[in-house]
């Protein structure tokens, strides 16, 4: 449903260019669950920012359904069915919870609509739905928000960009059902870029990337086992115990 | 007496599509076009015929009494003095709002000078919109100056809304508080084209306990200019808060010149002021919803003036 072919990726820097993703070809496909793993600065988020059109590849084509979207925009790329969830997500003064979910779901959304939403993500939906996504929000209460802005669009492929990064460890273990559960909710198929060994734990496929270019791929019966306690995979206490997330 | 423009101008100011209930004065084009008092409110010409009395009986609860002025002929000017006597313990809500459709050359232009007047304990919640439209080039000019005195412990929330069509606008508030009283100020305002706008505050804090908190958000388009001024003198022990927030965008210009006085140890003023652009994630997080990229920005003007 989703191929890239040959994507390259560059950005100009001070000793001349630099290449995030060199030459990489990936095809997922039709209601599929997979996650991306690998690495700090591999390139993943690159990736994820290259399919929703966030970035423009220095080379290659992307097809989605069948089509040819390497040039459309950001916002064509989001009505032909893409979504993508920010792994930092964007605050806005006056805006409110409803008003976002609201443009999400492109209709005149009902409060108890959006409040199924909020609730799928954890959150008490009554104490949310009049709160403006502005900075007395918590990182944690952002990120479910924008995890709630993308199933609320039930889009045929939807990315997420380390939805674990800026949530405590404890509050990340409620944040898996909903990504279990996901799937039925959009009927379509899921992106996650993840370090977490309980995503990983759920994916149909794995896709492991370093260095701009995947070095694994396969299922995830094949794949797990081989990056356990690498880099790639960051098993939740154990990191914890360690005292911190493993270089 | 009132023709579809002026509806259209009431529609807009004061959110109104027919006559209200309660008390009311409207003036169009310089002259009383309606007017209705009731048991607790009264309202009456001045002898001069420059404006009008309120008189909001003390105890008076829940009523609320509209005043909008619209002016429809190009090149009429006009200053309106309306003083609110508003009794102790009451609990009203006024709603004013002018509205100029000018379609001539000449500039149409409305100034004018609200006096407020709240004795102890009296709750006010005073709304005011501005609104202009037209297609001529007459410019359309407004210059309200609002004064309000507030005896202890009374209340005020005043909200003014100046969204579209007004050329050219020097708005100043004044504020007096006795011990207790307290004051919210929301100001919305959005420019385009070459508009120009000033909007001056001053608060002064002069009983023990006083409070007052003055919030500005603004949008600048294009070539439009503002300039916000807020001033709170601390005469007393007493808190007082002033923020300013804006979003500048294409070639316009904002000044925030927000400026506290304390004239005792006691007094706590804090102010707030930030001016910035609309930042590229919020419009790309927008755009990734299937916004496009002009939708985006509207809507986030939009929830910031909202």
């Amino acid at each position: 449903m989703l191929t890239l072919e040959n994507i390259s990726f560059d950005v100009a820097e001070e000793r001349g260019e630099r290449e995030i993703i060199k030459n990489l070809s990936l095809t997922i496909d039709e209601g599929k669950f997979v996650v991306i793993t690998g690495p700090n600065g591999g390139g993943k988020s690159t990736l994820a920012k290259l399919i929703a059109g966030i970035e423009k590849p220095s080379g290659g084509r992307i097809y989605f359904g069948g089509e040819d979207i390497t040039e459309k925009s950001v916002t064509e790329r989001a009505n032909g069915g893409i979504s993508f969830a920010f792994q930092q997500p964007v605050r806005f003064k006056g805006i409110q919870v409803l008003d976002l979910l609201r443009l999400a779901a492109k209709e005149n959304l009902s409060a108890a609509d959006a409040c199924k939403y909020l609730s799928e993500v954890g959150l008490c939906a009554k104490d949310y739905i009049n709160r403006e996504v502005n900075a007395s929000l918590s990182g944690g209460e952002l990120k479910r928000i924008e995890i709630a802005t993308v199933l609320a669009r039930r889009s045929r492929l939807s990315v997420f960009d380390e939805p674990e990064a800026g949530i405590d460890l404890w509050s990340f273990q409620n944040l898996i059902q909903v990504f279990e559960r996901m799937q039925e909710m959009t009927n379509g198929s899921i992106l996650i870029i993840s370090h977490q060994e309980r995503i990983l734990n759920i994916a149909d496929e794995i896709v492991v990337i370093a260095d701009g270019q995947i070095t694994k791929q396969g299922s995830r019966e094949e794949i797990l086992p081989e990056i356990l306690g690498t880099a790639s995979a960051v098993d939740a206490c154990s990191a914890f115990y360690r005292g911190g997330e493993k270089k | 007496m009132i023709d579809e423009i002026q509806k259209t101008l009431l529609a807009q100011v004061a959110d109104l599509h027919q006559v209200p209930e309660g008390a009311y004065n409207i003036r169009a084009n310089g002259a009383m076009a309606g007017r209705n008092t009731t048991a607790n409110i009264d309202i009456v010409s001045k002898e001069d015929g420059s404006g009008i009395d309120i008189y909001i009986k003390p105890g008076t609860r829940k009523e609320s009494v509209h005043i909008p002025v619209v002016l429809s002929e190009s090149g009429l000017t006009e200053t309106v003095y309306n003083d609110f006597h508003v009794g102790a313990d009451a609990d009203v809500v006024i709603i004013a709002g002018c509205g100029i459709h000018n379609c001539g050359e000449q500039s149409s232009e409305h100034s004018g000078l609200h006096r407020f007047f709240l004795e102890k304990n009296a709750k006010v919640r005073y709304v005011e919109k501005h609104y202009g439209s037209g297609e001529g080039t007459g410019e359309r000019i407004m210059n309200p100056k609002t004064q309000v005195t507030m005896e202890e412990n009374s209340y005020m929330e005043l909200e003014t809304t100046q969204i579209k069509g007004i050329d050219s606008t020097d708005r100043s508030t004044e504020a007096k508080l006795a011990a207790g009283a307290k004051l919210i100020i929301r100001e919305r305002l959005l420019t385009h084209g070459d508009q120009k706008a000033v909007s001056r505050f001053e608060v002064s804090l002069n009983g023990e306990d006083s409070s007052a908190n003055v919030i500005s958000r603004s949008v600048a388009k294009e070539r439009s200019e503002q300039t916000f001024i807020s001033r709170i003198n601390g005469n007393a022990r007493c808190a007082g808060h002033t923020e300013c927030d804006a979003i500048i965008m294409d070639q316009a210009k904002i000044s925030a010149v927000p400026e506290l006085t304390a004239n005792d140890p006691d007094a706590a003023l804090i102010h707030e002021a930030a001016i910035g652009k609309i930042a590229g994630e919020q419009i790309i997080k927008l755009m990734t919803l299937g916004l496009t990229e002009e939708e985006a920005e509207a809507q986030i003007v939009n929830g910031f003036l909202k």
